[in-house]
């Protein structure tokens, strides 16, 4: 070993955290500090109960004060958790805080290991590459950005919605971008609302008109967003309009242009009914759309396909020429600080589970289709009427479509079991038919869930306990027969029913990924955003600056989704109040004295933050576009580049001291 | 009194003794400054020579060649004791050279290649030479080959170091003159400029901002522009990673840069550091790809290491027992 | 055996240590998502974090394997998924040329590996870690036996 020398300028306080038992309890803390205090240039070494409590911080800024630290190094839980807390420490103690190295004991460490001796003999090692790498940090500062106090909110379902009114309510600017021609999103389809059966549509439409008319949302519906670029606090958005061919400053409104359309009948399948219905090529897409401008569709209006429409469209709308045929494209940039993602879900297509009969038998529905047919506004005015005219007198409601489910889905979609009570309440008011509640499990969770469980059962809705395996016709008059072992009873039943209603899941949206890659936010395995901690960050993702609301982070309820929105337009809010943030000062620099001009690391960075400068005939980092990923650094064939935070000396000098090598 | 120099050559090809003779006229000037006691490919002065000496009475030991064998490391450390400054002279010395290729091979296998498995080779009772043996009443000695070829500074402490291979006659030249001024920079010192080769090249202005590589040639394959950037036309020149202070030769002959001059100061492993900044030129991202692009490189040790295996991290191929 | 008895083998037997360069984003988090998981995973590896696995320079990667580990894994976000858009594909690049000349070396190829582990991959993390250490413990000891060092065995021996 060693001989322990102390130079005058590196004197390093080592802190070893117990975390309770989280970490002593395996990890021999004693044994770890008394090997500390032996390694070159350690003054101070101890162990400690709970270094990030305040007991704990306050012994590393004695300790800095009494012994002259200056290093600290603590081996504890995560950097991510708490590498943040122990630079303030670190600082507050008067030294710089980048002064400071944390080492991961618990997460991968006596979190992971059974063998006490193999994760003491881990901790001892990792302790000890801190301790080496820790005297070549260098004292770093770190770049403050100022936050541009617009907000860009994705998506105007329920979450968006409320995230767009908190924070425009707050008096900030915001756009609320929608690639639908109106805002509501999955809401608006619903009939009623679990377990208050609020009508869905009287609790969202004032919400939709106050988005419309407050001064501070711009809302841009028909609109994606094409690209973003920048870093929080400073993102430059370009907005891709799609065209409407409607001018929805000059529409008033009228809807005559739908009258008037040459298509007498309705042709379209209309994508808000769940294809049930038609919809003509003009169209709203609902009564209460925001904004209540029709819209046109390219792919189906004849004027489009071949040029030769009478355009009674135009004509009717005479003198106010809202409509035009010409609209294209186009592109429009804007500035925020902040970004909340709200992009929702999508229901599973029961296509990939054909043994349902889902568009085989006409009359299996999924439940999103059997909101429609509750719906007043719905294609059947609101009469449960099934595909073959028929009204049904036996329902079955098949509960986990999609979830819950190997083949499928894994997750749990959290709403199913509660919107198919509610549609089983629904049905049996409209018809008085028998039906079926088929389950897995019965998840009412929520406030008052448990409570409107039992009235559905008291309403004589009956319930099966069994995963239904198959459906198919029954030998006559039009019925199907849905098989279930009924694991209450130890019995496979044979139930035939008129209508069968399919409980399908919530799943990401087909695009997620594309979504997430142009925001560099990551997506968990599932296709869900993925957000920077499960309990304690919600809402963050790991992209400094945006942040997420709603189903696109998981499937949740609309309580949840509004909880959420709000928590993230505070988050939003928090950061455009201060003002400014500080970004971690890892960034690449180059010594210019020392490059060569040889380009190599010019084609590397994908922010173009390197340039080369044609004058000085050497390349050039901008700071302020440079991200700290490394990749110019380990590329540059003299070493010319470095990276502040993870040097090469200090990385090499972390390989060399996990590996006892002096 | 004239300050005393001595030039001694290890395991090397003699190149470097030509960089000496290459001084051209400037060498009378050489030789009228300073006292050579020993040069081997020149001078007749002997080992007892030497070891006659004072320690120190030697003002500078120009040594060049990789040691390999025990006759050199005795030599190293002669010098070293004779010698106030020692000054490892080329790649050999400096960095192992191409002889360190060697290092990809050991003694045995070296030995039973040479004297009896080349083709031309007749062999039959395996004769190879013996560190003692006995001939006409006399016990003669020979020099042993080592496993491993090793460089100057891993034998004994060196103070500065010339880089090239051959150096330039220039670079050899102001080192002896910083000798006689006594202006030589801190001791460790490389004696050539800390920047890579782009910086003095020729060509420097005809390489594009952003290049990225799709496909490597070699020089076999491609007739070389003699006025355009030598990576741009596909080929595989290591003058980014490579220092600068060789007047570019090579490049002036129409040749790419191999590297001989050695990494920069601020990188540990030059082929390590060529290898990354070659490969991440390599046009795809598609894993397929990225194999075939890089399998244009048909030698990745020779080629990256070509004058610097045993200044590697890991010096040499693997030993593996032998049978 | 369960992977709880992984590491707790009798007292003699060889166990490998692995260093393993992490990338913030993905492979570190999977790490720490293992923690909080209570995933229990063999206890060889030791972790160097850095970034973005584009960070990584061969020299670390033989610096390791010089210094007595016997064998490196790096750990980085799956093609498509880097937090910086595309060091991952500068890692790639690097690590196919470095692994040809590393074999050329005489190093096996179990012993240098890269595994694309996303943020939420905490069972793959778990199953690559275990399955690399097997490997590598059946391969032995790295022991590069580093010339300098025995030299002075050379020279005896000749």
């Amino acid at each position: 070993m060693a001989e322990k020398q102390i130079s005058g300028d590196v004197r390093i306080g080592v802190y070893v955290c117990h975390c309770g038992t989280n970490i002593a309890g395996i990890i021999d803390v004693k044994e770890v500090a008394e090997y500390a205090a032996t390694l070159p240039g350690v003054v101070v070494s101890r162990e400690y109960k709970y270094m990030c409590s305040d007991p704990g911080q306050e012994l590393i800024k004695q300790d800095i004060r009494d012994h002259n630290l200056t290093r600290i190094v603590v081996a504890a839980c995560s950097p991510t958790l708490h590498e943040a807390t122990f630079r303030k420490a670190t600082e507050r103690g008067g030294l710089n805080p980048y002064y400071f190295q944390m080492v991961n004991v618990r997460e991968q460490d006596s979190w992971v290991h059974v063998d006490k001796r193999a994760a003491t003999d881990k901790a001892l090692d990792l302790v000890r590459a801190a301790v080496r790498r820790v005297p070549k940090h260098r004292p770093l500062e770190r770049r403050e950005v100022a936050i541009h106090p617009d907000v860009l909110v994705v998506g105007g379902g329920i979450a968006g919605i409320h995230a767009a009114l908190t924070l425009a309510n707050a008096g900030k600017k915001v756009y609320l971008v929608e690639r639908q021609p109106t805002i509501g999103g999955h809401m608006a389809q619903f009939d009623k609302t679990f377990p208050t059966l609020d009508c869905a549509a009287c609790i969202l439409t004032p919400k939709m008109t106050a988005v419309k008319a407050h001064p501070n949302i711009t809302l841009w519906t028909l609109a994606e967003v094409a690209q973003i670029d920048g870093y929080v606090g400073n993102f430059t958005v370009r907005v891709r309009h799609k065209p409407r061919f409607v001018i929805e400053g000059l529409c008033v409104g009228c809807m005559e242009c739908i009258e008037a359309c040459v298509f007498k009948q309705a042709k379209v399948p209309d994508e808000f009914n769940a294809g049930l219905s038609k919809r003509k090529p003009v169209y709203l897409s609902f009564p209460q759309a925001v904004p209540l401008v029709p819209v046109i569709d390219p792919e189906t209006c004849i004027e489009f396909k071949t040029g030769k429409c009478k355009k009674t469209c135009i004509e009717v709308c005479g003198e106010r020429n809202a409509i035009d045929l010409n609209m294209k494209e186009r592109l429009e940039e804007i500035q925020v600080g902040t970004i909340i993602l709200a992009t929702g879900f999508k229901t599973f297509d029961p296509h990939r589970l054909p043994y349902y009969g889902y568009g085989t038998y006409p009359n299996v529905y999924t439940a999103l289709e059997v909101e429609r047919l509750v719906n007043a506004s719905g294609p059947t005015g609101g009469e449960i009427v099934l595909r073959d005219g028929k009204k049904p007198k036996t329902v079955g409601i098949v509960h986990c479509i999609g979830s819950r489910d190997e083949n499928t889905n894994r997750w749990c979609s959290r709403v199913c079991c509660m919107y198919s009570l509610k549609l089983a309440h629904l049905i049996k008011e409209k018809t008085e038919a028998e039906i079926y509640n088929f389950y897995i499990d019965m998840r009412t969770p929520g406030k008052t869930f448990e409570e409107f469980y039992n009235r559905i059962g008291e309403e004589g809705v009956k319930f099966v306990r069994g995963k239904v395996a198959d459906v198919y016709p029954a030998d006559s008059d039009g019925q199907l027969i849905l098989r279930v072992e009924d694991t209450l009873l130890s019995r496979v039943r044979k139930i035939p029913v008129d209508m069968v209603v399919l409980a399908v899941g919530l799943e990401g949206q087909p695009d997620a990924q594309d979504v997430r890659r142009m925001f560099n936010i990551t997506c968990s395995n599932e296709g869900w955003f993925l957000e920077r901690h499960p309990k304690l960050a919600p809402v963050n993702t790991f992209t400094d600056g945006i942040f997420l609301a709603g189903c696109c982070q998981g499937p949740k309820d609309i309580p949840d989704s509004v909880a959420q929105a709000g928590a993230a337009a505070s988050e939003a809010l928090a950061l455009i109040d201060r003002g400014s943030i500080e970004l971690e000062p890892n960034t690449a620099y180059i010594v210019e004295e020392e490059c060569s001009g040889c380009k190599t690391c010019i084609p590397l960075c994908p922010y173009t933050a390197i340039t080369f400068n044609a004058d000085t005939k050497k390349a050039f980092i901008n700071e302020v576009l440079c991200k700290g990923c490394g990749t110019c650094v380990a590329s540059c064939p003299s070493g010319t580049i470095r990276q502040n935070l993870f040097e090469d000396e200090e990385i090499v000098e972390e390989i060399q001291g996990v590996l006892a090598y002096v | 009194m004239k300050p005393k120099v001595a030039f001694y050559w290890c395991a090397s090809c003699g190149g470097c003794e030509e960089a000496v003779v290459d001084l051209a006229e400037s060498i009378l000037d050489v030789a009228a400054a300073i006292d050579i006691v020993l040069w081997p490919v020149a001078t007749d002065f002997k080992r007892h020579h030497i070891e006659a000496m004072a320690d120190g009475e030697i003002a500078a030991a120009i040594i060049n060649g990789a040691i390999r064998s025990t006759e050199q490391e005795e030599w190293a450390h002669l010098l070293r004791r004779k010698a106030q400054v020692v000054i490892s002279f080329g790649a050999c010395a400096q960095l192992g050279g191409v002889p360190g290729l060697a290092n990809l091979s050991d003694r045995q296998a070296i030995l039973q290649t040479v004297y009896s498995g080349t083709p031309s080779t007749l062999n039959p009772e395996g004769v190879t030479p013996q560190p003692a043996s006995r001939s006409n009443g006399h016990d003669l000695h020979l020099p042993v080959l080592f496993d491993t070829v090793r460089r100057l500074d891993e034998i004994i402490s060196v103070d500065y170091s010339i880089p090239g291979c051959p150096p330039t006659p220039k670079l050899l030249a102001d080192a002896v003159g910083a000798l006689l001024t006594g202006k030589l920079p801190e001791k460790g010192a490389v004696l050539a400029p800390d920047r890579a080769l782009c910086d003095e090249c020729p060509r420097k202005d005809t390489r594009p901002d952003k290049l990225l590589v799709a496909e490597f040639k070699r020089p076999h394959q491609v007739l070389i522009e003699d006025d355009k950037c030598i990576m741009a036309q596909g080929l595989l020149c290591l003058g980014p990673a490579t220092r600068s202070g060789c007047e570019s030769r090579c490049i002036q002959g129409n040749m790419p840069c191999t590297g001989c001059f050695g990494p920069t100061s601020r990188v540990r492993d030059y082929g390590a550091k060529a290898l990354s900044a070659v490969a991440s030129l390599a046009d795809s991202n598609d894993d397929a790809q990225i194999r075939k692009i890089l399998e244009a490189i048909p030698d990745p040790v020779g080629t990256f290491y070509r004058y610097s295996l045993p200044a590697a991290l890991l010096q040499r191929k693997r030993m593996t027992p032998h049978a | 055996m369960s992977e709880a008895l992984v590491g707790l083998q009798a007292a003699p037997q060889f166990e490998p240590k692995i260093v393993a360069f992490f990338c913030n984003w993905c492979t570190y988090l999977a790490a720490d998502l293992a923690g909080t998981s209570r995933i229990k995973y063999a206890p060889n590896t030791r972790v160097v974090r850095v970034m973005c696995s584009g960070r990584i320079d061969p020299q670390f990667v033989l610096e390791a394997f010089a210094r007595g580990a016997d064998g490196v894994l790096i750990g980085g976000c799956h093609p498509g998924d880097c937090h910086y858009q595309e060091g991952n594909y500068k890692c790639l690049r690097r690590f196919h040329l470095l692994q040809r000349m590393l074999g050329t070396l005489g190093l096996e190829e179990a012993r240098f590996r890269l595994e694309w582990i996303s943020a939420a991959e905490a069972d793959r993390l778990k199953l690559a870690v275990n399955d690399m250490v097997a490997k590598v413990r059946a391969l032995g000891p790295l022991r590069w036996s580093v010339p300098a060092e025995n030299l002075a065995e050379e020279v005896a021996a000749s």
